[in-house]
């Protein structure tokens, strides 16, 4: 029995103290570049290493025979080796390759701006900075015009990027366009946008070169992407002298479906009352807003999704008349607009992915406009010019549009997507009991690839077919970008792309014997980024071709073109809880276009624009303070007059530099068991002279600046929110 | 009869070595998690675990620790670059939870979502304090009576402004309820996970 107990004893002194023997080496990517803190392990035992900052590794080991080494790193592919342990200490290098992977790889960034919670080089803003942007009062569309690219339009509603109008600017929800995205508006004042921020988890403001997949858009794309289920069940309600709402979002308690619902209602009388306006409201603007949503997740993880909203507008005011200003210009509008998005996205298996779009959306408009005497009587006083005024102008806008995109998953992460696009437009006016009507069947055939080559290069590559039924035309549009990574957080982008537009409907209402106006984009852009910290900058150059003229006939002759360099920095790092964002355009651009006599730099566009955005959120006081300051240089304008066959300038100017300093600040507190945020806004705080252009007498002699309705704009509000937090009620039933 | 014996006997240390091979490995390794001093040791202990984990294949515990250890990296060194290194913790985390879900393992995903928050809470308090969350009620329902859940909660609510819900009154009920439980809670194995006690007990101190 003894000699049984010392081979055991043997056995397992063999086992525990085997001779040890060292393996060393050193652990470099493809590129021969050191890889520091990469696994080496003897397969199957407990044995093995890290390599340190210099890329070397050492360790010993008890193991014998045949092995097998392992290493293995974060974003690379493993490897594996074997070796033979005798006695002699063993050295071993390897090289790992770098695995394309969506977190890693390089993306294509020339032209867009990403606001959003993922994190990508595209990325700039969070969703929350659309709610906490000084003087931006929440509205999408005034927090991107504090990026590069965007002018400091006032007097109209829009997003004017790069010399571009703002027709010429889309929106896109969830694939699909939207068709009025602003609320309704009278001549020389802007509107908001219809949309509220927390809708959407994710924004893509494209100042050019965007992807095949949108069309119809000359210069920008705004490209909108709704929020999924949301994370809980809440109520609201929103209390300000201009606005109240009430909302109630339920989210089913297995999380696969959510209903919600938001009312709200403005009435700027109170306001109006406390705030001198420079018109004459007689109907004061009164807006109704409803909503609804329907979400649910399908069977194999895809999604539904369907939003619609009814919104209307009532307002009515007079401004003198600026050919006899003893007489008034007496406008009243009316809109009623319903919109409606239903979105499915849904993964076919075998690496296909189906994302189908449908809308429906209707508007009407009536604008009624009288020339009214001092005391608000409706007059006709023989003068042409001034009785063209008297009008009354019925509009209805539909869009009915389906939009069907398949993604295939090529090797690695690249995409080939395609698909397809049918749009239905309906428009009718009656203008004075003149009727017209346009109908438009718009097809779109489209195809485009992101193509990973290595995690440094990425290529998209895509074509976009469209036909007009309106006009019988087609056109084709390429789209190439290039991405490539040029360091840590580095990376080089560049775009070109073809992008053409069907002439607004006041145009084709006269003739449809137009072609597509065109613009070709070229852009080169670098960025440099960190979580925290983000530098980018971007130059471009795009030409136009067949713009509308309306000069000697309506006809596509009209071209320019556009120049410039951006910049953009936001660190929240330098200045500790300070969070700032500068950006800066320099816009060199010129078009001949409607009736304009020859190429000049159009009215919307300034040669100079920058913003400064602030924000700092103090903890102590649990509130939140927000500066935007933004200055745009005078802009053009002139005074176009027809003498015979030709028009002529017959007065030309600069308006003066544009500032405006907004403020906001936020508070966060509870009020019973609402979570509450109070939050105040002033816009233009050093109270700027604003002017955002002239408008002429019939016959030159006089002019008038357009200019804010008030030179600043006060906000005060109380959101409320009943959070149905599971979370808490878990917590209170285990305690 | 004796080469039966042998054979039999050889079994049976063979045996014997493989389980105390993986004990014997556990507890050096949690001695070595003890006497770590810096961020380049603790890297260490994390990568010793996963080999662990990787030899043995069936054991949930050498992940576990893989993966508590480099998210304490990532505390050491506050210039770690965390979203790289809550990469490697998730990694680990699948791997562990591939073998066995459990309270303790949805524990480990609370702790790296507060850890990638940390880096822009202001912007990432929405999708990662969600995430957290989420792990929370997970481990939860998987064991209500492990003490971790609400030491863990507590420590984010100790954090979080009254206005969303947090603050030291919240948070201190919670840190009670963790110790009264610490107090009950005995471990499946001394190799299981029986940490967060002192922690808790300090936490609560702070709140008084």
């Amino acid at each position: 029995m003894k000699k049984y107990t010392i081979t055991l004893l043997l056995i397992c002194l063999v086992l525990v103290a085997g001779a040890q023997v060292r393996i060393t080496g050193s652990v470099t990517d493809n590129r021969g570049r050191i890889l520091a803190g990469a696994s080496i392990a003897v397969k199957n035992s407990y044995d093995g290493g890290l390599s340190d900052s210099t890329g070397h590794f050492s360790f010993r080991t008890t193991e014998k025979g045949a092995q097998v080494l392992v290493v293995t790193s974060v974003g690379y592919k493993p490897v594996e080796q074997a070796i033979q342990i005798a006695q002699e200490p063993i050295e071993v290098n390897f090289q790992l390759k770098e695995e394309i992977s969506e977190l890693k790889a390089v993306v294509v960034t020339a032209g867009s701006f990403e606001a959003g919670d993922r994190k990508k080089a595209a990325t700039v803003l969070s969703s929350l900075d659309v709610y906490t942007t000084g003087g931006a009062n929440a509205d999408i569309t005034a927090v991107v015009k504090t990026l590069p690219g965007a002018q400091q339009v006032g007097e109209q509603e829009g997003l004017f990027v790069r010399g571009g109008a703002g027709y010429e600017a889309k929106q896109f929800i969830d694939g699909t366009l939207v068709n009025n995205p602003f609320q309704a508006s009278v001549p020389d004042l802007a509107s908001r946008g219809r949309f509220a921020p927390n809708l959407f988890k994710g924004t893509i403001f494209s100042t050019g070169g965007y992807s095949a997949l949108y069309g119809q858009a000359l210069s920008s794309a705004l490209i909108m992407e709704s929020i999924d289920i949301p994370d809980r069940s809440e109520a609201t309600a929103s209390i300000s002298p201009i606005f109240l709402g009430v909302g109630l979002q339920k989210v089913a308690s297995d999380k696969k479906s959510s209903l919600g619902m938001n009312y709200g209602y403005t009435n700027l009388v109170a306001y109006f009352q406390i705030v001198k306006q420079k018109p004459d409201y007689f109907k004061m603007p009164q807006l109704h807003n409803a909503d609804f949503n329907y979400r649910f997740k399908t069977k194999n993880g895809g999604m539904v999704k369907y939003y619609t909203m009814f919104g209307s507008i009532h307002t009515g005011l007079r401004r003198p008349n600026i050919d006899d200003p003893s007489l008034k210009n007496a406008l009243e509008l009316n809109n009623t607009n319903w919109y409606n998005n239903l979105s499915w996205r849904e993964n076919l298996g075998g690496g296909w992915k189906m994302n189908l779009g449908l809308g429906y959306s209707t508007d009407h408009t009536r604008i009624l406009q009288q020339i009214q005497n001092a005391q608000n009587q409706a007059v006709t006083t023989g003068t042409p010019w001034i009785d063209n005024n008297n009008f009354n102008l019925k509009t209805r806008s539909d869009l009915s549009q389906i939009k069907l995109v398949f993604d295939k998953r090529l090797s690695g992460i690249s995409v080939l997507r395609f698909g397809s696009e049918y749009q239905y437009f309906y428009n009718r006016s009656n203008y004075n009991n003149l009727q017209a009507s346009l109908t438009d069947h718009f097809k779109s055939v489209f195809a485009e690839a992101d193509l990973y080559l290595t995690n440094a290069l990425a290529a998209k590559i895509g074509t976009r077919f469209e036909h007009s039924s309106l006009m019988n035309k087609a056109n084709i549009a390429p789209r190439l970008s290039l991405a490539y990574k040029t360091g840590k957080g580095a990376q080089m982008s560049i775009a070109y792309g073809v992008f053409y537009q069907k002439p607004e409907n006041t145009y084709l209402y006269a003739t449809t014997n137009f072609g597509y106006a065109k613009a070709s984009h070229y852009i080169v852009n670098y960025i440099k980024q960190t979580t925290l910290q983000t530098f980018r900058i971007e130059a471009f150059y795009k030409a136009y071709d067949g713009l509308v003229k309306t000069t000697p006939t309506y006809f596509s002759g009209g071209k320019g073109d556009a120049k410039g360099i951006e910049l953009f920095w936001r660190d929240k790092k330098s200045i500790k809880g300070l969070d700032y964002w500068i950006s800066y355009s320099y816009l060199d651009t010129k078009r001949d276009f409607l009736n304009y006599p020859k190429e000049l730099q159009p009215t919307f566009a300034a040669n100079h624009t920058t913003s400064l955005v602030v924000k700092r959120f103090i903890n102590k006081i649990n509130t939140g303070f927000n500066f935007t300051y933004s200055y745009a240089t005078g802009r053009p304008y002139y005074n176009i007059m027809q003498s015979g066959s030709s028009y002529t300038i017959a007065d030309q100017g600069k308006t003066i530099d544009y500032h405006n300093l907004g403020f906001s600040f936020n508070y966060l507190t509870s009020l019973g068991k609402a979570y509450a945020v109070i939050v105040g806004s002033v816009t233009n705080v050093l109270n700027a002279k604003q002017v955002f252009g002239y408008n002429y007498s019939h016959d030159g002699s006089r002019k008038d600046a357009i200019t804010p309705p008030a030179p600043q704009f006060f906000f005060l509000g109380l959101f409320l929110s009943w959070g149905v937090d599971r979370r808490q009620d878990a917590i209170n039933n285990n305690l | 009869m004796k080469p039966f014996i042998i054979i039999l006997s050889m079994f049976f240390v063979g045996h014997l070595t493989a389980q105390s091979r993986y004990e014997t490995g556990m507890q050096k390794g949690l001695e070595q998690f003890g006497a770590a001093k810096s961020a380049e040791d603790m890297t260490a202990v994390s990568a010793f675990f996963e080999r662990i984990g990787d030899a043995e294949k069936d054991k949930w515990l050498p992940y576990y620790y893989a993966a508590q250890t480099n998210i304490l990296v990532g505390w050491m060194n506050p210039k770690a670059d965390k979203d790289k290194l809550a990469e490697k913790t998730r990694e680990l985390i699948d791997k562990a939870e591939a073998i066995e879900k459990n309270s303790e393992i949805y524990c480990l995903r609370q702790m790296v979502a507060v850890q990638q928050m940390t880096v822009d809470p202001m912007t990432r308090w929405q999708s990662y304090g969600a995430e957290a969350n989420k792990a929370l009620e997970n481990a939860k329902k998987a064991d209500p009576n492990n003490p971790r859940i609400y030491m863990l909660d507590g420590q984010t609510l100790m954090n979080t402004p009254e206005a969303f819900g947090g603050g030291k009154a919240v948070a201190k009920k919670l840190f009670e309820k963790s110790i009264e439980l610490y107090g009950t809670f005995k471990p499946v194995s001394p190799l299981h996970p029986n940490w967060g006690k002192d922690q808790a007990e300090k936490l609560l101190a702070a709140c008084q």
